[in-house]
C-alpha cells in the first residue's frame, strides 16, 4: 500500500465528501451563531461608552443643580474644601490648556521632523532599527515620566529659570511634549511612507531637491495624517494625568505664567477621588462636571481629527 | 566583448543626409550593478540631439537602467553600482562634477504609469518652474499655458485649468505629465515606456506629440512595442541581457539588422 495505506481502489473522494457532508447541517448552524456572538461582544465596550457618560450626564445635571453653570464655567477661583466654596473651572482650564499646549510646542515640531527622517532620508536598515526604537518610547509608563519630570527636568530648568517653583506646569508640558513625539513620529511617518514613491520620482525627476520634494510633495499629500496625529498627539496630552500630578502640583492658580504651579482637570479628578470626598457632597460631583469638561474636550478633539483629515485629503 | 564593432555608430559620418546629427549623450564602456546583479554591461550607445532614440529589448534587458542612468534617477534604490563614463552635451554626470539636480532640470523623464502630482492642473505644470525659482504669476500663467499647449492638452483642460489633475483621463495625465517636463525647457526627455498603461487612442495621442516636440527637444523612449518604435523613431538600439546588440537608423533596424538576435526580436521570435 502506498500514501499512508490509502489506495484509490479502496476508497473515492467523491463518497468521503459526501459522508462529510452529513455533518454539515453543525456546521451552518454555527456559522450562523458566530455574527451574533461577535455583535454581542462587540457591543460591550459601546454600551460601557454609553453607560458612562450617562452617569457622567446625570451626576453634572446634579452638580448643576447646586452650583450655577455660568459660575461653573466663567469661575476663576476653585475652593472646592473651603468654608465656602468655589467651584470655578477656569483654572484647570487654563492648566490642561497650557500643559498641552508646552507639549505640542515640544512634540510637533520634533516629531514631525524625526517623521520626516524616517520616512525621507533614513536607509531601510536606520529605519527598522529606530522605528521599533521610538515605538519603546511610547511604552514608558507614564508615573515614570512624571517622576522624570519631577525629579530631573524641573531641576535642570531651575538653573535655567531661577524664579520657577518646584512644582509647576512647564516641566510636566515638556516631559508631556516628550511623550507625544513617537506617537507623532510614527502615525506622521506611517502617512508618509504611504504617498506612493512615483510622486517623488516625478518631482525629482523635475529637479527638485530632496528637501523640495518633501515640503513640496511628499508632506502636502500626507497632511491629513499629519494633522490627524497631531489632533491626536493634543488629545493624548489633555487626557494625560499622572505626569502633572506628579509635577504640576495641586495649586488651583489661575494664572498664565508657566513658571507657576497650576493644577489640570485630571490632576483635580485625581486629588479629589485621592481625598475625601464624601459621596454626595458638592465637590464629589463637581468630579463629574470636571470629567464631562474633559470627556466634551477629547471628543471634539477626535471629531476635529476626523473632519481635518478628511478636508485636508489630497487624493493620490 | 566585440560589443564595440556590432555598433554602427558614426555621429559624424555621412551615411546618409541625416547623421550629422550631433551626439547630446555618449556612453562609454557603462557598467552598472544592482548589489551583484550584473544589469548593464559595457554600453557603448550615443544619443543624437534632436531625433528619437527608440531603447528596445525584452523585459529585464537592462533598457529601463539604462534610461534611467542617462538622469541619474537610477540611484534612488540602494545599492547601485555605477563605472565607465556617459557625458551630457560633453560633461561626464557620472559622479560629483555635475549636480543631479541641474542635470534632471534639463533632462526630464515620463514615467509608465502617469504620476501627477495630487494638485491641480496648473499647480502641476508650475511645479517645475516653481522648483527652478519662478515666482512671477504672469510668467507661470503663460508657461503653463504654453506647455500644456505644445502637450496637446490645452483645448481640453483650458476650462479646468485649477481641478484637481486626477480628474483627468489616464491619457490625459500622462499628457501632462509630459506639459510638467517641457515647463522647465529640458533639452531631452527621457520616456521609460509612457504608453504601456494607456489606450490606443490615447497612445496615439502621445505618439503624435512626440513627433510635434521632436524637432526641439532631443527624446529618448524605452518600448515594448516595436510598432511604436518603428513608426515614431529616428533611431533605434537593442538592447538583450544588459548588453547592446545593435543601434542603427529606425529603418535599417527594422529592415536589414546586422545581428540576427535582432532579426529574431523584432520578428516576435524571442521576447
Amino acid at each position: 500500500m502506498v500514501n499512508g495505506g490509502f489506495s484509490k481502489k479502496d476508497i473515492s473522494i467523491r463518497e468521503v465528501i459526501d459522508q462529510n457532508r452529513k455533518t454539515q447541517h453543525i456546521k451552518r448552524k454555527i456559522e450562523k451563531g458566530i455574527p451574533v456572538a461577535l455583535f454581542l461582544v462587540a457591543s460591550v465596550s459601546i454600551i460601557t461608552t454609553i453607560g458612562i457618560i450617562f452617569t457622567l450626564l446625570s451626576e453634572t445635571v446634579e452638580f448643576f443643580k447646586r452650583v450655577p453653570i455660568a459660575d461653573f464655567f466663567t469661575g476663576t477661583v476653585l475652593k472646592p474644601l473651603s468654608q465656602n466654596p468655589e467651584f470655578g473651572v477656569l483654572p484647570l482650564l487654563t492648566g490642561t490648556i497650557i500643559s498641552s499646549l508646552i507639549a505640542m510646542l515640544v512634540a510637533a515640531p520634533i516629531g514631525l521632523m524625526a517623521a520626516i527622517y524616517l520616512s525621507e532620508y533614513a536607509s531601510t536598515r536606520v529605519r527598522k532599527v529606530l522605528k521599533p526604537m521610538l515605538e519603546l518610547l511610547a511604552g514608558i509608563p507614564t508615573i515614570v515620566y512624571g517622576f522624570f519630570a519631577f525629579t530631573f527636568v524641573t531641576p535642570v530648568l531651575k538653573n535655567l529659570i531661577p524664579s520657577l517653583e518646584s512644582t509647576n506646569i512647564l516641566s510636566p508640558g515638556i516631559v508631556m511634549g516628550v511623550m507625544i513625539i513617537p506617537m507623532i513620529a510614527s502615525l506622521s511617518e506611517d502617512a508618509m511612507s504611504s504617498v506612493p514613491q512615483s510622486m517623488r520620482e516625478g518631482a525629482l525627476g523635475l529637479g527638485s531637491t530632496k528637501l523640495e520634494v518633501t515640503r513640496k510633495v511628499v508632506i502636502p499629500a500626507a497632511l491629513s495624517g499629519i494633522i490627524a496625529s497631531f489632533v491626536l498627539g493634543i488629545s493624548r496630552a489633555i487626557g494625560e494625568t499622572m505626569i502633572v500630578t506628579i509635577a504640576s502640583g495641586s495649586t488651583k492658580n489661575f494664572t498664565f505664567d508657566v513658571t507657576q504651579s497650576m493644577q489640570t482637570m485630571t490632576a483635580y479628578i485625581v486629588e479629589v477621588t485621592g481625598g475625601d470626598a464624601p459621596a454626595g457632597s458638592t465637590v464629589y460631583y463637581s468630579l463629574y462636571a470636571v470629567a464631562m469638561t474633559l470627556f466634551a474636550f477629547t471628543l471634539l478633539m477626535n471629531l476635529l481629527a476626523r473632519y481635518v483629515s478628511k478636508k485636508f485629503r489630497e487624493e493620490y | 566583448m566585440v560589443v564595440k564593432e556590432r555598433i554602427k555608430e558614426a555621429p559624424f559620418s555621412v551615411v546618409n543626409n541625416e547623421s550629422w546629427k550631433k551626439p547630446i549623450y555618449e556612453t562609454h564602456g557603462l557598467n552598472l550593478w544592482y548589489g551583484t546583479s550584473h544589469a548593464l554591461k559595457n554600453i557603448e550607445l550615443n544619443i543624437n540631439e534632436k531625433e528619437v532614440t527608440a531603447i528596445i529589448g525584452p523585459s529585464g534587458c537592462g533598457k529601463s537602467t539604462y534610461l534611467k542612468t542617462l538622469n541619474r534617477m537610477v540611484e534612488i534604490v540602494a545599492d547601485v553600482n555605477i563605472s565607465g563614463s556617459v557625458t551630457f552635451k560633453g560633461n561626464n554626470i557620472l559622479g560629483n562634477a555635475m549636480p543631479v539636480e541641474l542635470l534632471r532640470a534639463k533632462v526630464g523623464m515620463v514615467f509608465q504609469k502617469p504620476n501627477p502630482f495630487p494638485k491641480s492642473i496648473y499647480e502641476n505644470v508650475a511645479f517645475g518652474p516653481r522648483v527652478h525659482g519662478i515666482r512671477n504669476k504672469a510668467m507661470l500663467d503663460m508657461i503653463v499655458e504654453d506647455s500644456l499647449k505644445k502637450a496637446a492638452l490645452w483645448d481640453e483642460v483650458k476650462d479646468r485649468l485649477h481641478k484637481s489633475a486626477y480628474g483627468l483621463s489616464g491619457g490625459q495625465q500622462q499628457r501632462l505629465c509630459i506639459a510638467r517636463c517641457l515647463a522647465v525647457d529640458p533639452e531631452v526627455i527621457l520616456m521609460d515606456e509612457p504608453t504601456s498603461a494607456l489606450d490606443p487612442v490615447s497612445t496615439h495621442k502621445i505618439e503624435e506629440l512626440i513627433k510635434s516636440i521632436k524637432h526641439d527637444v532631443t527624446i529618448a523612449i524605452v518600448t515594448h512595442n516595436m510598432q511604436q518604435a518603428a513608426r515614431i523613431s529616428d533611431r533605434t538600439a537593442f538592447f538583450l541581457n544588459g548588453e547592446i546588440i545593435e543601434c542603427d537608423r529606425t529603418s535599417t533596424i527594422f529592415t536589414n539588422p546586422s545581428d540576427k538576435l535582432t532579426d529574431d526580436y523584432i520578428n516576435g521570435r524571442f521576447g
